[in-house]
């Protein structure tokens, strides 16, 4: 009697002791979980103090309407972010057609066969290759093959083909929000597929096919690998007119101060880098905005 | 009459429609093919002349100096070790991070912190060199003073911070995708929380955190600028992350930004560098993606 009350005990301690202990990892991965989290906003925090510490001062009205030169005090950006915003714009007018076209098939027109799969694998395949690889592709095709030479054109048409897949998977996401209803209720009305897609769902999904849109163009606005590749030159002493004239962009220029000796340099480095990121979160804020402006909430 | 020939023109009007987006999608195949074809043919022609043998086994990579030398095993081993220290670093943290976020955070800190780590992604590469270059280096100098200016250690610890979001992100999806089933069956058999997740939900996503560790190896092995600023144009057969090295991309942006002719064998090197970085990249996406569809489609079936 007496010992059956004693197994009995010695079994709850020992199942409180693991319990106990339990709690403790508990504890312990949660603690890990915090640092983890604390470790990386630190290190965010502190990549953007060393940036505006740097370059903060360096950033005036010369700064933004000069050329680049020898004499780092004397260098600007001017030719830099005017390339930057040229290249985007003309990147947007050949990557939305062809992303929203693509996203419209593969959301409502395809079939579900193998070829459609093949396609929806390539894709995400597509976006998961290294950015310099769209820059060789960019040099040889559009460089060499369709002789369009170092030029704003040639580095829009690399960084359309390298932001299309980001861009495709968005829309096909934005037009899979749209209720089915609609689509029924415009094809019990007698439209033809094209009609309900052109009328109604296209103009619903917009807003979302955009947001994506403007957050893949903000990727590839960063990237200056694939320019680089092709052979966007870092001294630019005048602004690109036609869409064939050669160019450089902020973060090219950046790349090539920090890659100098002179801490001047660099400081003009990190201003150009400022100007870059207030233009990225320029982008994100009206994507953000179109999400919050035109986004609806669907009660079906 | 007129409906007649209304109905037509509306019935060759889809037709049309039809074929112009079809040849939308078709790009993305296009794009591939002439990925293969633009690599493929300059790289065949670099074969022509320097035989795969040497190119596998030389030790050295010396294609613009005067002695050329064409072994790519100097800047394969320079992409891994950076690559490594990153992922090093990257998978535990992104593992974690994910699993915090998955199961244990309240619906507002998800809110807020989820963005703060896709702000890591949208920073610009050039923006990470120069962190790593002028800031991590001269720190950690003051701790390893055998490190050199340039070296594989301190962009390989910001790339990880680089790839956090691909792992974390994804890992995320992968865990939160995890049917409330299987939770609810490990709770009824009398198992507590971290039992719950550490023994049945981790297991059950762990093909699809694998698939996102190989989708952010791959994302760490093409990276480009950040490598090219602080490591280093120094191909060197070494694992001592403290000396300068070269990676596969580095080099091919050094050939880009220097005189070299077109069609002369020192340009024809960066399609044979970019071939094989395809190629690796290759493997780990198609791994990672198929993992994922698996992943996907085990739980497909449970609902």
């Amino acid at each position: 009697m007496e010992t059956a009350i004693e197994t009995r005990l010695q079994q709850e301690k020992a199942a409180i002791r693991k319990r106990k202990r339990e709690i403790l990892m508990e504890r312990i991965f949660l603690t890990l979980s915090w640092i983890t989290l604390l470790f990386t906003i630190t290190v965010l925090l502190s990549i953007l103090s060393k940036l505006f510490v740097d370059g903060l001062t360096r950033i005036n009205w010369q700064f933004l309407t000069s050329f680049p030169s020898r004499k780092p005090e004397l260098a600007g950006i001017f030719s830099a972010w005017v390339g930057t915003i040229y290249v985007m714009a003309l990147t947007a007018a050949i990557a939305l057609p062809l992303g929203i076209g693509a996203a419209v098939y593969l959301e409502e027109f395809s079939k579900r066969n193998w070829f459609t799969r093949l396609i929806e694998l390539n894709i995400n395949n597509l976006a998961a290759i290294p950015a310099i690889i769209y820059g060789l592709l960019g040099l040889q095709v559009f460089v060499r093959w369709f002789n369009m030479g170092e030029s704003v054109l040639a580095g829009a048409c690399t960084l359309a083909i390298m932001s299309l897949p980001v861009i495709i998977v968005a829309s096909r996401e934005a037009l899979r929000a749209v209720p089915n209803s609609i689509r029924e209720a415009s094809l019990a009305l007698g439209a033809t597929k094209w009609q309900t897609v052109s009328n109604h769902t296209l103009p619903l999904a917009l807003p979302g096919i955009l947001t994506g849109t403007i957050l893949a163009l903000s990727r590839a606005i960063g990237e200056a690998a694939p320019l680089v590749t092709i052979g966007a030159l870092t001294f630019i002493a005048f602004l690109p007119v036609s869409p064939l004239d050669p160019f450089t962009v902020l973060p090219i220029q950046a790349y090539n101060w920090v890659s100098r000796p002179q801490p001047e340099f660099h400081q003009n480095a990190a201003a150009a880098l400022i100007v870059l990121l207030v233009l990225l979160l320029l982008m994100n804020s009206t994507a953000i905005y179109l999400r919050n402006r035109y986004q609806q909430r669907w009660r079906i | 009459m007129k409906t007649k020939k209304m109905v037509r023109w509306v019935y060759w009007q889809e037709k049309l429609v039809v074929m112009v987006i079809f040849s939308c999608a078709f790009v993305s195949v296009i794009t591939t093919l002439a990925i293969a074809i633009s690599l493929g043919v300059e790289a065949i022609g670099f074969f022509r002349e320097v035989s795969l043998i040497r190119f596998l086994t030389e030790k050295e990579w010396t294609p613009l100096f005067s002695i050329k030398k064409f072994g790519i095993l100097p800047l394969l081993c320079g992409t891994f070790l950076v690559a490594g220290i990153a992922m090093i670093l990257s998978i535990p943290m992104g593992i974690i991070i994910a699993t915090y976020l998955a199961e244990y955070a309240s619906e507002r800190a998800r809110r807020f912190l989820k963005p703060v780590i896709e702000v890591l992604a949208g920073i610009p590469s050039v923006l990470y060199g120069y962190f790593a270059l002028l800031f991590v280096t001269p720190l950690f100098q003051k701790f390893i003073p055998s490190l050199s200016g340039f070296n594989a250690f301190s962009p390989g610890i910001v790339l990880a911070f680089m790839v956090l979001p691909t792992i974390a992100s994804l890992s995320e999806d992968i865990i939160y995708a995890v049917p409330q089933s299987i939770r609810e069956a490990s709770f009824a058999l009398g198992a507590t929380k971290l039992q719950t997740v550490f023994r049945a939900v981790l297991p059950a996503a762990s093909s699809g955190i694998l698939a996102s560790c190989f989708l952010g190896f791959s994302r760490a092995i093409g990276e480009t600028m950040l490598v090219t600023i602080a490591a280093g144009q120094m191909p060197n057969l070494t694992i001592n992350p403290f000396e300068p090295i070269q990676t596969m991309t580095a080099y091919i942006v050094q050939v880009s930004l220097g005189d070299v002719p077109h069609g002369s064998l020192e340009y024809k090197t960066i399609f044979a560098v970019g071939l094989s970085l395809f190629l690796i990249t290759l493997v780990f996406n198609l791994l990672g993606l198929f993992l994922r569809e698996r992943f996907v489609r085990t739980f497909q079936r449970l609902g």
